[in-house]
């Protein structure tokens, strides 16, 4: 029955291995860089031998940056601080209301709850900046600019249509007959709610949760347009500390190291969910 | 007696009727929302005046000159056949590269979970980021790549700051991040797939073409659709990893929608301009994620049909 050959077995080997390299490889080599100073990083040919130093997380996270002529103040960790909290607080705005919406949409069929579904959805692939000029204007008006409340009402966007689809998929899943049973036992909406539909729907809010973070704080367009220095996340701080530490190459590289560790330490975390939500979210709903 | 049924009433009267209880809870959800609607309209209406931050006194409706103006535009048709390119490459290369990983990841054993978790490092790096990674790897004072190209012989090879291979670099970024995706929807696919067909074409000694083309295919299809109808979609609005990159440079070679439209507001002030390059790659995203959505339903009714 085993018809692979030998041949076909050292094919698929170097496959296997060009697909690594190709997207381990940047990862490994920014990981070298962020270790090193200026005059290894400089030379010709590169090499991947040299002396480790600490030096630029060091100086990412006092918020020094040393060069050979000058000190400079830099906010890295602000960024970082800015990151946690827009993402934590998006998603936890997020579920408080979406995890209702998603049951009513799943559990309690009403008039025009496919169409307001719909619409919630169409929202995940309207060009942001559509929505994102014009308020910027209404921002200003309304005293929302460039504050964290703002950002996070914005940040919904992304956060709301994400868990109002993954979770709903979850609550359709479960057997709507357990529910009954509860309720005929005497007890009320919101109990029954609480005590079994939540805790059997756990695992989607995980995954629903966990993808929304992701997303959250990979985000670059909302805050790049309504956020200025102080509020802005890592993903447009990095970009602005590119242009304002000039040539040290090693300590950007090191402040892109510190910006997608904690998504990938959430994604190795929690693999599984993360899996299951990507493919729900975009196959299953 | 009476006074059981009077100490439960209070309790009563927090009941909300049945009627009106899934529109109570999903009412926060909406109202968030439509608080976006209205940006979207004011979207609408800005597109059809002549509004620019610059001269707030010549502000006025012009009814659709703003698009009819595209039509003689050359830097309109640049964006748009700059944003097609970029869209069918980069879908094109991460579906091809994503089948194909996909296939060779299929089987389940732990070196293969392995390798897909590991690929879904990329994936989770922002995409504004990413865009960062490769522009350090392709300075031309130190990247790693510049020396790589120059050993190849790529003399000169400018990446991103060359008009000619911009477009290559900021694909080979995106097919770097979002290859990924496609590989996990289609492995998961690929799973899922019944497995009678299989054994039966293994027993009577299909060859293994015949069985991709005539078996795996079209029973991936729609999951192959969805993948690449998503990718479409968020392909065609790309902004982060070309802004993060070059900025819509160099000159005009990288000005996909999104990108001109924020140059539009933020360098030339022209509102009216940049709102009805909106509306356009909104009609177009429209229509895509319409054929999106569904398919979609298409493919979840199937899939709680067979559970």
């Amino acid at each position: 029955m085993n018809t692979t050959s030998t041949l076909e077995r050292v094919l698929r080997g170097i496959a296997i291995t060009l697909v690594i390299l190709f997207f381990m490889f940047p990862i490994f080599w920014i990981i070298l860089m962020s270790f090193q100073t200026n005059d290894t990083i400089l030379r010709v040919p590169p090499s991947m031998f040299f002396e480790p130093t600490l030096q630029n997380y060091r100086g990412l996270i006092t918020g020094q940056l040393v060069t050979d002529t000058s000190s400079l103040e830099i906010k890295f960790m602000g960024n970082l601080f800015n990151s946690l909290f827009l993402s934590t607080s998006a998603v936890a705005v997020g579920l408080i209301l979406g995890v209702p919406a998603a049951y009513a949409f799943a559990r309690l069929k009403f008039r025009g709850s496919e169409d307001i579904a719909f619409t919630l959805l169409s929202f995940r692939f309207a060009p942001p900046l559509l929505v994102l000029l014009p308020l910027t204007i209404y921002f200003q008006q309304l005293g929302l600019a460039n504050t964290y409340g703002g950002l996070i009402w914005v940040y919904q966007l992304i956060v709301l249509p994400l868990i109002l689809w993954i979770v709903r998929g979850y609550f359709e899943d479960i057997p709507a007959d357990i529910e009954y049973a509860y309720r005929i036992a005497g007890h009320r909406w919101w109990t029954t709610f609480r005590k079994i539909a939540l805790p059997l729907a756990g695992p989607g809010i995980a995954a629903a949760a966990l993808l929304a973070f992701i997303f959250a704080w990979n985000n670059f367009i909302f805050a790049l347009v309504l956020a200025s220095a102080d509020k802005q996340p890592v993903t447009v701080g990095a970009l602005a500390f590119i242009t304002a530490s000039g040539v040290q190459y090693g300590q950007i590289a090191a402040g892109i190291i510190l910006s997608i560790a904690p998504t990938f330490a959430l994604a190795l975390y929690a693999q599984r969910y993360l899996v299951e939500g990507l493919s729900l979210g975009a196959v299953k709903g | 007696m009476s006074d059981v049924t009077h100490r439960g009433l209070p309790k009563r009267r927090f009941k909300v009727s049945r009627r009106m209880l899934p529109y109570l809870l999903s009412l926060p959800a909406l109202l968030t929302c439509i608080g976006i609607l209205i940006p979207f309209l004011t979207a609408v209406v800005y597109s059809l005046q002549r509004y620019r931050l610059s001269q707030p006194w010549a502000r006025k409706f012009n009814w659709g000159e703003n698009y009819w103006n595209f039509l003689s535009d050359d830097s309109f048709w640049n964006t748009l056949k700059v944003s097609m390119t970029y869209a069918f490459c980069t879908v094109g290369i991460e579906l091809l590269l994503g089948l194909g990983i996909a296939i060779l990841l299929q089987k389940r054993n732990r070196f293969n979970n392995f390798v897909s978790i590991m690929l879904l490092m990329p994936l989770m790096t922002a995409p504004a980021l990413a865009s960062l990674m490769w522009k350090l790897m392709t300075n031309p004072g130190f990247g790693i790549l510049s020396y790589f190209s120059d050993l190849l012989g790529f003399e000169d090879f400018n990446w991103a700051s060359d008009p000619q291979t911009a477009m290559l670099t900021v694909v080979i970024v995106d097919v770097w991040v979002y290859t990924p995706f496609i590989m996990i929807l289609l492995l998961a696919g690929l799973r899922s797939l019944p497995q009678q067909p299989f054994e039966a074409a293994a027993l009577d000694g299909v060859p293994r073409m015949f069985v991709f083309r005539r078996i795996t295919l079209p029973m991936l299809t729609p999951f192959l659709l969805t993948a690449v109808l998503f990718r479409m979609i968020e392909s065609i609005q790309q902004f982060d990893i070309i802004y993060a990159m070059t900025q819509g440079g160099p000159g005009d070679s990288l000005t996909v929608f999104q990108v001109e439209a924020y140059l539009n507001f933020f360098q030339s002030t022209n509102v009216g301009r940049s709102a009805a390059l909106m509306m356009i790659l909104w009609a177009i995203t429209y229509f895509l994620s319409n054929i999106f959505i569904k398919n979609w339903l298409r493919l979840r009714e199937k899939q709680r049909g067979d559970a």
